[in-house]
């Protein structure tokens, strides 16, 4: 199988810090992959470095066969990865309906002049967009939601918006940074579920997780970084044995 | 269409002040109401950077400016001495220069008004384009004295300028032939139609500003606003866009400014001063930043009060007084006070 | 160029630069303690001179200086008490427009009392014409004084703040506001102090420049905008190196004056802060992952 996403040799400091440190790994179409490891191990600077928000030390990151090197954030996300982050941002003063109409950008097209002339086919395409976000707050069961201010709904509820909003963009990729992070058993349930739903739809995922169990139910491969380096990248099943995974996770005592 | 339907009360409104000025022989109101509604161009091109894109810009009298100083100056600057030169035949063949005499009866020959307005739109486009690169990736206090320094810096240009009158500014500009028979200009005859020009370029361009608004880039406008990170990682190009809003409010009041050149028949140094950005922006803020109507209300209603005399000498004083209060008790516009709000709310859930 | 005209040029550029260098210490040491650019900055230099030169008709020179600087700090305070002390965490852009504000109701208040007439206080010793000779160059007394009072206000500021409990507060709030709130500093009175301090030394250097200078009601504002470009270029909050970029700033304007036209002159400290905005706007000598920590 071709890998969607290739990282090879992954680098960046921040100052005297090696936040990642020759990180490579590879995920497979329609996959779903887990990044886990202890708090300052670097996952969420790898998702930064992957999506754009940071520039890369040295090292390659290919998306589909081509090099993201030197593109700006928007443009990978146009090219078709999409991600959500640790600490939901939304966009205040915007509904959940909004939001997510947001999310869609990548895939729509109307510029200045035909937003300004409110040509046919503009307002069409704004039809379809409205219609195609409110399918995806359906999907996700918080069509109520649609008019609220998405910054004021409860936490579990934002969590949601920021899904529907990143799949709104038609990622071939996902990247969902600690997705369960701050909700109870039964919303990480609910995630876990939501991640399968998103899998059917053909979409990959590449997820930071601290929630063990989650990511042992659903993952097909985990990649364990520890103090900026991956020490290991195996099935759940072999990762759980690993000793050096467990030396790092459970002989300091950790959230396992 | 909803979004349209405020619209239709501004045209009605704009009629109805028309037809009382005229039956109550006041109608030398209509001056100030025309002069008002270009200045109100300048503001809802800067409500939409500032508001909607959250952008700031103290430069925008430099704009306006610029707009109004180069059709004034292509439009009165006399080309005869040139006339054998062959850029100038070139130009007169093709019809982008017009003959006529000066007072005195000497000889004259300027470039055509149509061709003037497009080419300081132009131009003032141009340079935001190219000020708009580096002047928009700083935020905040840097964004602030950055446009504020453009400002200062176009002020001083047209001040020690020869070519735009020095501290005197440019004066017999002729009028600006629309159509056939309607042009922009201050005569006296002319006061009810050019109130209908200058309310017409509003109207239309509350519409194309609107229908921005609620497109795809309006959304993603306010979305930079929110949090660029975030609107950039959605796909957003947010340079570009910023870019463009700022390129397109600058168009905006470039032209309000060839507009009010010409109706005036004249323009100043006064107009690309610090201080006329100040209110543009403070207006702005009164109309409640984001709030594209807030805008036009505030920008006609103060502008209005101001070109009447009504402040006296108190003029930038109360400019000044306005913005401290505002920002002090209603950061978010005088519309948006909790009591609109509650009133809103009401009103809202009646339905 | 002779070489008398050169001396010439030097003092003109450092007199200039000092008081530059002065307004964006002001700058600064609001910045610091606050993190608001205070765009009636230029106004306390204004007022400083203005409230002197009233009051010098009815007392000696030296105590209607005090006085005035006395005054201006008083005014410093209230404003920060009335218009900034008690918002609740405002946004950049209001900060902005509020001290947008205040100096425009300074300039109107100053326009009020005083008239769009410019005015001077009378030099310290001698009188306009009086001169020293240096190194072939004829400098106005008034120069020293102007350079003198400032250099000894640097130094007294940088021993303030390295020495005095009062100054390590200070420096404590910029450093770490959460942090000194812990430690049991009262923050908000070291706000309202920084803006005291800031419009004392305005005042002053607006006194010790007037001679020399003359103080309208609108001068506030370019000064402002150059103090600021001192500030820029030096780094934002960085006192020291504001003064080297001040006297930079003041040769550069003092020289471009034999190159181009006078009216120019105050264009070019714009372009110069345009430029450095956009290419280093961490400035000339500070470091671009300190900066990185300030938002532009």
């Amino acid at each position: 199988m071709t890998p969607i996403l290739e990282v090879k040799n992954l680098n960046r400091r921040f100052g005297g810090l090696k936040a990642v440190s020759d990180v490579s790994f590879a995920v497979t179409e329609n996959q779903i992959k887990a990044v886990i490891g202890p708090n300052g191990a670097g996952k969420t600077t790898l998702f930064n470095l992957i999506s754009g928000a940071l520039p890369v030390d040295s090292g390659q990151v290919l998306f589909q066969g081509k090099p993201l090197q030197g593109r700006q954030p928007w443009q990978i996300a146009t090219a078709g990865i999409a991600r959500t982050y640790q600490n939901i941002k939304l966009f205040p003063g915007m509904t959940a309906l909004e939001n997510v109409m947001i999310g869609r950008h990548s895939r729509t097209r109307s510029g200045f002049i035909a937003g300004m002339l409110n040509l046919p086919r503009t307002w069409k395409e704004e039809r379809d967009i409205r219609e195609e976000s409110m399918a995806l707050l359906e999907l996700l069961e918080i069509a109520e939601l649609a008019d609220s201010e998405a910054i004021s709904l409860a936490f579990g509820q934002q969590r949601a918006v920021e899904f529907a909003r990143a799949l709104a963009a038609e990622p071939n990729l996902l990247l969902l940074d600690e997705p369960a992070a701050g909700l109870n058993m039964q919303e990480t349930a609910e995630v876990a579920r939501l991640i399968s739903k998103i899998r059917e739809r053909k979409i990959t995922v590449l997820l930071v997780e601290h929630d063990m169990s989650l990511v042992m139910d659903i993952s097909d491969e985990i990649v364990v970084l520890s103090f900026g380096q991956k020490i290991a990248e195996d099935v759940p099943t072999a990762i759980q044995q690993n000793p050096e995974v467990i030396k790092i996770y459970l002989g300091d005592g950790d959230d396992a | 269409m909803k979004r349209y339907l405020p619209l239709f009360v501004l045209l009605a409104l704009v009629v109805l002040v028309q037809l009382v000025t005229s039956w109550t022989h006041t109608t030398y109101y209509l001056t100030q109401l025309t002069m008002s509604a270009y200045y109100s161009l300048v503001i809802i091109g800067l409500c939409l950077l500032m508001g909607y894109a959250g952008q700031i810009s103290l430069g925008h009298a430099g704009f306006f400016a610029i707009g109004g100083y180069l059709s004034a100056t292509l439009t009165t600057h006399n080309l005869v001495t040139y006339q054998d030169h062959t850029l100038i035949v070139l130009l007169k063949k093709s019809g982008c220069l017009v003959a006529g005499q000066d007072l005195y009866g000497g000889q004259l020959l300027v470039v055509q008004p149509w061709v003037a307005c497009l080419v300081a739109v132009g131009v003032t486009v141009l340079i935001a384009f190219l000020i708009g690169g580096p002047v928009l990736k700083l935020k905040g206090h840097y964004l602030a004295m950055a446009t504020l320094g453009f400002g200062t810096i176009v002020y001083r240009v047209v001040l020690a300028n020869r070519l735009f009158g020095e501290a005197d500014g440019i004066s017999s500009v002729p009028p600006f032939p629309l159509l056939p028979g309607v042009a922009v200009s201050g005569g006296f005859g002319a006061r009810v139609s050019n109130y209908y020009i200058a309310w017409g370029l509003v109207l239309i361009f509350m519409i194309l500003l609107i229908n921005l608004i609620n497109s795809r880039v309006g959304r993603a406008l306010r979305a930079i606003h929110g949090s660029e990170e975030a609107a950039n990682a959605m796909g957003v190009n947010t340079a570009g866009y910023k870019l463009k809003i700022f390129m397109l409010s600058a168009g905006v009041a470039a032209l309000a400014g060839v507009f009010l050149t010409h109706y005036n028949g004249g323009i100043g140094p006064s107009e690309a001063g610090v201080m006329k950005s100040v209110r543009y922006v403070a207006i702005v803020a009164v109309g409640g930043m984001a709030s594209i109507w807030g805008a036009l209300s505030m920008g006609v209603v103060l502008n209005f009060l101001s070109l009447r005399g009504v402040f006296g000498s108190y003029d930038d004083a109360v400019f000044g007084v306005i913005l401290i209060v505002i920002m002090l008790f209603a950061p978010e516009g005088l519309l948006r006070l909790k009591l609109f709000t509650r009133l809103k709310k009401l009103r809202g859930g009646g339905q | 160029m002779s070489f008398e005209l050169f001396i010439q040029y030097v003092f003109a550029g450092l007199t200039y630069g000092i008081i530059y260098a002065i307004v964006a210490i002001g700058f600064n040491i609001i910045y610091n303690t606050t993190g608001i650019i205070n765009f009636a900055q230029g106004e306390f230099v204004m007022l400083g001179g203005m409230i002197a030169i009233s009051l010098q008709k009815m007392m000696p020179l030296p105590l209607a200086i005090a006085l005035a600087v006395a005054i201006t700090m008083v005014v410093g305070a209230l404003i920060e008490i009335v218009f900034i002390r008690w918002l609740d965490r405002p946004s950049v852009l209001r900060l902005i427009i509020i001290t947008i504000g205040i100096s425009i109701l300074s300039r109107e208040v100053a326009l009020h009392i005083w008239g769009e007439s410019v005015r001077a206080l009378p030099y310290f010793v001698g009188n306009e014409i009086s001169a020293i000779s240096i190194l072939g160059a004829r400098v106005s007394p008034q120069v020293l004084w102007v350079m003198g009072v400032c250099t000894v206000m640097v130094i007294l500021l940088s021993l303030f703040f390295r020495y005095t409990l009062t100054g390590q507060k200070m420096q404590a709030c910029s450093a770490n506001r959460k942090a000194a709130i812990l430690c049991g500093i009262n923050a908000r009175n070291m706000v309202t102090l920084s803006f005291m301090l800031s419009a004392g030394i305005g005042a002053l250097a607006g006194c010790v420049m007037s001679p020399i200078t003359y103080t309208s009601y609108d001068g506030g504002p370019d000064l402002a905008i150059k103090g600021f470009t001192v500030a820029i270029m030096g780094g934002l909050g960085n006192s020291m190196a504001a003064v080297t970029a001040g006297l930079m700033l003041g040769l550069i304007e003092a020289f471009s004056i034999s190159l181009m036209p006078m009216a120019y002159k105050d264009a070019i400290a714009i372009a110069i802060l345009l430029l450095i905005l956009f290419i280093r706007p961490h400035g000339l000598f500070g470091r671009k992952d300190a900066a990185g920590l300030k938002e532009f």
